[in-house]
């Protein structure tokens, strides 16, 4: 073969290799993935049954279900979307609206971006020590609160990025009719962005419910279903870590199954988050 | 004279001054002060945890980073396992992860069949999603085993003694370890890269890729010498990202790593990594000390994650600018 | 006098052609600055009550600049800035200290791309009568009619007021702009392209909708279609790179344009 020729099939070989790893990886990757999912679900669909959601967390050797943890999860979610949001869509706006090129709005982004991907275990010590210590006491306020803090830099981040996304003259519309700005931004921006505001905090619920690392020292664990926060509260993540090291099977089946759970949750709210997303504006 | 302006024609029942604007400057501040707290919320992260670990930075000094003895009986703290573990855990599943994800990432912008390509997208940016926990229980129950049965049995037993892979392989193969959990942790983030590094191919202009390929390039030569050269920067920003997340990551590591203090010694040894100790160790603190020592050791990851993010950060904020 | 300039000198005759009585909008030596570029020279003109004036130009030479000063959007922008005199009724309207939210008030605008608020179609018409007035609820219902009957546009929602203003097609949306900013009853319209967007049968209607506006409002319409300004205005100024070339009644511009730049533009030599 002339010299052309060779240096044409080493290409079309070095092409062929690159391709062919390219597709076993992607496949390498899915079947993992698949594996995991397939674990979840096999695993998982065994110990749910209507026990799961009636009974509390029962003691080792015994019969129960998970009622105390999910119940806990719920309040502490819900709790923390709350706080997170009034936080987070008002910080969003100020970066959006208010601050434009300012060195102290860079700051700001760049410490949320940094809160945004900062290690979940710290942020549990840093409300342990602002919220447990001084009291003397975990509880499921404190587990909101650090739940909190992990969710507000996702809607500080989605609601910068919706509202920027605003075309200026929507905003010029507004102030052109003699509307105070404050005005504008409440009346027609916020109107104007809701299915972007509103993917931001379901992604940001979507994060939240799957943690535990922050809940374990500040809202600790509850044997027992409580409805009040300012005491220990169970939370799914938080069980399945106890039941999941545990040497009962009872416990790990319903480790299983509370992970299933909280898996299904966070797949479900993602799906419904991207539905919102796409959402075409009437136009 | 100004007052003129504000005058209007006659007209019924006017307002003095327009609806919403009182709250105006209310408005502004509540907005503000928003950011603000934010700022307050990372200083105040960052200033608990030098408060609570300054017991143990006191009194170890320098050293706390070096020494390797962790013992909760004498009181003797030092962070070097946990950081070693972390360090190398984080390296090691980036190892992995990152060729995965970038095979993974231009398979789905360069060689995907079109129909395909929104379904197996979504589905990686879902699983991506997935809690860690579920990936450390995963780890434990069905990969530990599998592992230990179909690597580490094996590979220990073809090892010959004084071999350099028997001092790799030593330890009980029970399936957990360091390469274990370094093997979680890339599953772990390896949805995560793949979205971020496909998110960055996107970013390249058609026009470049079409005329490379118009060149008679193959896809492996446009890939080497046109996109990737193209993303750099952002590519490197991604891969700091994943190994900020992988560093501090918990749930996905603790189940597996066996939660041994000291320096691993081999690949199939216990060793911990700084998120490990503490959610191990925190509630069950026997001593002060010991509880100001694990906060020193946050403050340690606290550090190196700050870093190796803002790092991240900069190289991904000076791609996105390029294009 | 400026007698450095000889076209300004023929400039300043042409502005005689306005009775100062009538002057409802009077801009005296106005200079702007994007940051350090400096975007209008020295511009002088006056608007005519119940008039339309437009300003024509080619690209870049102003006039959208010089509209936005007029209701002073500008000062939503840090580094931009005015200097020189508009005398709304006699009052600087670029005075420091004057109420801002209020001026807009008495000068409304339009804007090229149609910009519904997401609201209901009664809603937006109501938008900037409520920030001021508190009106019952009959009294309002009239306003809304009254504001969408003039931007013709009254028949074709009347059965739709509580559908999305986003609804509409694009010739509507703009309309219902225009209906939004008249329901306000300012006294001067500032229009900037507002047909540009549009298809020529949304734009034929809409020009029409502007010539019965001005019965009530002082217009400014800033337009890139010589036909359009010479349809719809009394009078014109053309505009070149930040100067003000020549203003004039329309007629006189248009068919014996006193300077060779204002000719060389109409005829389409550049532009």
């Amino acid at each position: 073969m002339s010299a052309p020729a060779i240096r044409l099939a080493r290409r079309r070989a070095a092409d062929i290799v690159f391709k062919a790893f390219c597709l076993v990886v992607t496949i390498v990757a899915l079947a993992a993935l698949t594996a995991i999912l397939w674990s979840l679900l096999s695993q998982g669909l065994g110990g749910l049954d209507l026990d799961v959601f009636t009974r509390s967390t029962p003691a080792p050797g015994s019969k129960g279900g998970l009622a105390n943890a999910i119940a806990g999860s719920v309040m502490m979610c819900a709790l923390a979307m709350v706080l997170a949001l009034f936080v987070g869509v008002l910080a969003g706006t100020w970066l959006a609206e208010y601050a434009g090129r300012s060195a102290y709005g860079a700051v700001v982004r760049f410490l949320n971006d940094m809160l945004l991907s900062a290690p979940s275990i710290l942020v549990g010590l840093f409300v342990y020590e602002i919220l447990v210590a001084p009291f003397h006491g975990f509880s499921g306020f404190a587990g909101a609160v650090a739940l909190a803090l992990l969710a507000v830099p996702v809607i500080v981040r989605t609601t910068e990025d919706v509202l920027s996304l605003q075309a200026a003259t929507l905003r010029e519309a507004g102030v052109a009719l003699g509307a105070p700005y404050s005005f504008v931004v409440r009346q027609i921006l916020w109107r104007s962005a809701r299915s972007g505001l509103l993917t931001g905090a379901l992604l940001a619920f979507a994060r939240i419910s799957g943690e535990t690392a922050p809940l374990l020292f500040t809202a600790l664990n509850n044997q027992f279903f409580s409805l009040n926060l300012t005491h220990p509260t169970a939370s799914l993540p938080v069980v399945i870590f106890n039941f999941a090291l545990s040497a009962y099977d009872d416990w790990r089946r319903l480790a299983w199954a509370g992970a299933l759970l909280i898996a299904a949750t966070v797949l479900a709210v993602t799906i419904v988050a991207r539905i919102v997303a796409r959402e075409p504006k009437r136009s | 004279m100004s007052e003129a302006i504000l005058t209007p024609r006659a007209r019924p029942a006017r307002r003095t001054a327009p609806r919403g604007a009182a709250l105006g400057k209310i408005f502004e501040g509540l907005c503000f002060s928003a950011a603000t707290a934010l700022l307050v919320a990372l200083g105040g992260l960052l200033v608990s945890l030098l408060v609570g670990g300054w017991p143990a930075i006191r009194k170890f000094g320098f050293g706390f980073l070096t020494t390797a003895t962790w013992n909760p009986v004498t009181d003797v703290y030092g962070a070097a396992g946990p950081i070693v573990g972390a360090l190398t855990t984080a390296g090691v599943a980036l190892v992995i992860a990152l060729p995965i994800a970038g095979g993974v990432a231009f398979f789905l912008t360069e060689l995907c069949p079109a129909p395909l390509r929104g379904p197996i997208g979504t589905a990686v940016e879902l699983l991506a999603g997935i809690p860690s926990i579920v990936y450390g229980m995963w780890g434990l129950f069905v990969f530990a085993p599998l592992f230990s049965r179909f690597v580490q049995a094996p590979l220990m037993m073809a090892a010959k003694p004084g071999s350099l892979l028997e001092k790799l392989t030593a330890g009980v193969p029970n399936g957990s370890g360091i390469l274990s959990a370094s093997i979680i942790l890339a599953i772990m983030i390896l949805p995560f890269m793949a979205a971020t590094l496909r998110e960055l191919l996107l970013t390249v202009p058609a026009a470049v890729r079409e005329s490379a390929y118009g060149l008679g390039a193959t896809t492996a030569e446009v890939v080497m010498s046109v996109t990737l050269p193209y993303v750099r920067t952002g590519a490197i920003g991604a891969v700091m990202l994943g190994l900020g997340r992988a560093l501090g990551e918990t749930m996905a590591v603790t189940f597996i790593i066996g939660n041994a203090h000291g320096l691993p010694s081999s690949m199939f040894d216990s060793g911990s990594t700084i998120a490990s100790t503490i959610a191990n160790e925190f509630t069950e603190a026997s001593t002060p000390m010991h509880t100001a020592a694990l906060m020193a050791l946050g403050l340690v990851l606290f550090v190196i994650t700050f870093i190796v993010l803002g790092l991240a950060r900069l190289m991904l904020r000076a791609s996105a600018v390029k294009s | 006098m400026n007698t450095l300039n000889p076209a300004v000198d023929e400039f300043e005759t042409s502005i005689a052609d306005v009775d100062r009585a009538d002057v409802r909008v009077d801009v005296r030596n106005l200079n702007f600055f994007y940051g350090k570029i400096h975007a209008l020279k020295n511009v002088s003109l006056p608007f005519a009550r119940n008039k339309a004036t437009a300003l024509i130009g080619p690209s870049g030479c102003g006039k959208s600049t010089l509209l936005r000063t007029l209701n002073r959007m500008y000062a939503l922008y840090p580094g931009q800035r005015a200097e020189g005199e508009i005398l709304l009724d006699g009052e600087n309207v670029l005075a420091p200290g004057v109420d801002l939210a209020r001026l807009r008030a008495r000068v409304g605008m339009v804007f090229q791309k149609p910009t519904p608020f997401p609201m209901t179609i009664y809603d937006n018409v109501a938008f900037g009568v409520r920030l001021y007035e508190k009106l019952s609820r009959a009294d309002m219902d009239a306003r809304v009619e009254e504001a969408l009957t003039r931007a013709a546009l009254w028949d074709e929602v009347k059965d739709k007021l509580r559908g999305p203003g986003l609804g509409l097609s694009g010739g509507q949306q703009q309309r219902l702009c225009v209906a939004r900013g008249v329901a306000v009853r300012p006294e001067v319209l500032l229009l900037d392209e507002p047909t540009s967007a549009l298809d020529p049968i949304s734009s034929a209607r809409l020009e029409e909708t502007i010539m019965q506006l001005k019965a009530d409002h002082t217009i400014v319409i800033v337009t890139h279609n010589l036909g359009q300004a010479a349809r719809v205005s009394d009078y014109t100024g053309f505009m070149y790179l930040g100067e003000m070339v020549e203003f004039g009644s329309t007629d006189s511009l248009f068919t014996s344009p006193a300077t060779q730049k204002t000719s060389d533009y109409i005829t389409g030599r550049f532009g």
